[in-house]
């Protein structure tokens, strides 16, 4: 049997709804992964933490309060001090395409903005894992 | 990352990676957990269920943060039931346990079902053995919590805490059968919200129905999310402890569980030797269709697959 692909959905950041990353969660579900799913208002240490003890596949973080350019650099930079390096990060949110290329730096492997399809994100996921 | 190392050290990568290994039926897995069996044995086992929306998930992470002070490490193993169409699943159960991901002695891993009747992983039986050997004093296993599916939580927990709500109105003569044995604890959560004395009746006159029991089970009304007597559901929990390792019922339980398990282990490998033999040889596909035809009967077919291992 093939293993199911896990993911954490986390909300990074002080957003005060998560429709979106609920969407994205079902739509995970629906394609026939293990979603973790966080909640609200988790801080970057919170989100690595989760990761870690999940072990998951993928971490994809969504936020709409634009501090995306603290926050997914933040917890990409912590999984690193922690020694992963197997585990996919991406983003999604409203997020003007002139940061897109600082978070891809910071090691945000990619970045959904509005109008992407969770068709594309779930391909996305399937052809890019990392183990 | 050196899994055995790091798992004895108490590692949470350690400990997570073991965990995925064992779910996806990695021998490895198996091969460190033989080794390392002889580490486990120390930790107490809780199982946690009830209907779901009970208020399991918030008891857990009060129950959790309690012990804390105490300064026991807890492992809690969250399971949610994965979809038998897609094979995905949410599994939600972290929202109510937030600020424990950061804390250093606890670890929390949630499972779906993946397939597994019972309401339980198939991998459960295995986290429990990693978490032990991660050091943890306390383990608590949250159930998906579906009526009958609960069965499976008697024969791994030491202790079964029970989450009912109050106003449950007829929904408690339907799934008290099943649920009024297994339970040693009982938690009337949501007490907050009124009717929990009313509730406290029914689960008693219940219990006085079913007096062959040894264990007269403990009912605590209490309130997880104002925290509210989480002090007293863990003193019943003790009391219940306590009882099991005075009259020996605790080595009866290891003892009982023990051989569920490796009657557990046995099925599941004859059936995917039977099964893995059958399929290659097509031999499946080929009964069935004899059986329709009336050619063979499903009980002649049995026999023919059975004859594959004991040739
Ligand atoms: N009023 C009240 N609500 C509670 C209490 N405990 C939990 N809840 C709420 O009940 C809902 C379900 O809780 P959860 O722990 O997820 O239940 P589970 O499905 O059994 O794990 C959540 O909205 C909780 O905030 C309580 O003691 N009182
Ligand atoms: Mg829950």
């Amino acid at each position: 049997m093939e293993r199911p692909i896990r993911v954490l959905v986390a909300k990074p950041g002080l957003d005060g709804h998560d429709r979106g990353a609920k969407v994205i969660a079902r739509s995970l579900r629906d394609a026939g992964m293990e979603v973790i799913y966080t909640g609200l208002r988790q801080t970057p240490e919170q989100i690595v933490a989760a990761a870690i003890q999940e072990d998951v596949d993928v971490v994809a973080m969504s936020i709409l309060s634009g501090a995306h350019n603290h926050l997914f650099p933040k917890v990409a930079k912590l999984l690193r001090e922690e020694g992963v390096d197997d585990m996919l990060i991406i983003g999604g949110g409203v997020i003007p395409d002139g940061d897109i290329p600082f978070l891809k730096e910071s090691g945000i492997e990619e970045i959904f903005t509005p109008g992407t399809s969770t068709t594309q994100v779930i391909e996305y996921i399937k052809n890019n894992l990392k183990r | 990352m050196n899994i055995e190392e790091g798992l004895l050290k108490g590692e949470k990568r350690a400990c997570a990676r073991l965990i995925t290994m064992l779910e996806n039926n990695d021998q490895g897995a198996i091969d460190i957990i033989k080794k390392l069996y002889k580490h486990t044995g120390r930790a107490y086992v809780i199982g946690v269920t009830g209907p779901p929306g009970s208020g399991k998930s918030t008891l857990t992470d009060r129950l959790t943060k309690e012990l804390r002070k105490k300064n026991k490490k807890v492992g809690i193993i969250a399971i949610d039931p994965t979809s038998p169409f897609t094979g995905g699943a949410i599994l939600g159960d972290r929202i109510r346990m937030k600020d424990l991901s950061l804390d250093k002695g606890v670890f929390i891993r949630s499972m779906g079902t993946r397939g597994s009747l019972g309401g339980m992983s198939k991998a459960t039986w295995g986290a429990i053995k990693v978490l032990d050997i991660y050091g943890a004093d306390y383990i608590f296993i949250e159930t998906v919590g579906v009526g009958q599916s609960e069965i499976d939580i008697v024969k791994i927990a030491h202790t079964v805490l029970m989450v009912m709500v109050p106003n449950l109105g007829d929904d408690i003569q339907a799934i008290k059968a099943g649920i009024m044995e297994i339970a040693d604890v009982f938690a009337i959560n949501k007490a907050d919200l009124g009717g929990a004395n009313k509730t406290q009746l029914e689960i008693e006159m219940n219990l006085d129905l079913n007096e062959k029991k040894d264990y007269r089970p403990s009912i605590v009304q209490v309130s997880a999310s104002k925290n509210e007597n989480i002090d007293k559901v863990i003193k019943k929990l003790s009391e219940h402890r306590k009882y099991l390792d005075e009259t020996g019922e605790m080595i009866e339980r290891r003892k009982r569980n023990a051989k569920l398990e490796v009657i557990r282990l046995v099925e599941e490998e004859l059936m995917d030797l039977i099964m893995n033999k059958a399929l290659e040889e097509d031999m499946l596909e080929i009964l069935s269709e004899q059986i329709i035809s009336r050619d063979i009967d499903p009980y002649s077919a049995k026999d023919n697959i059975l004859k594959l291992i004991k040739k």
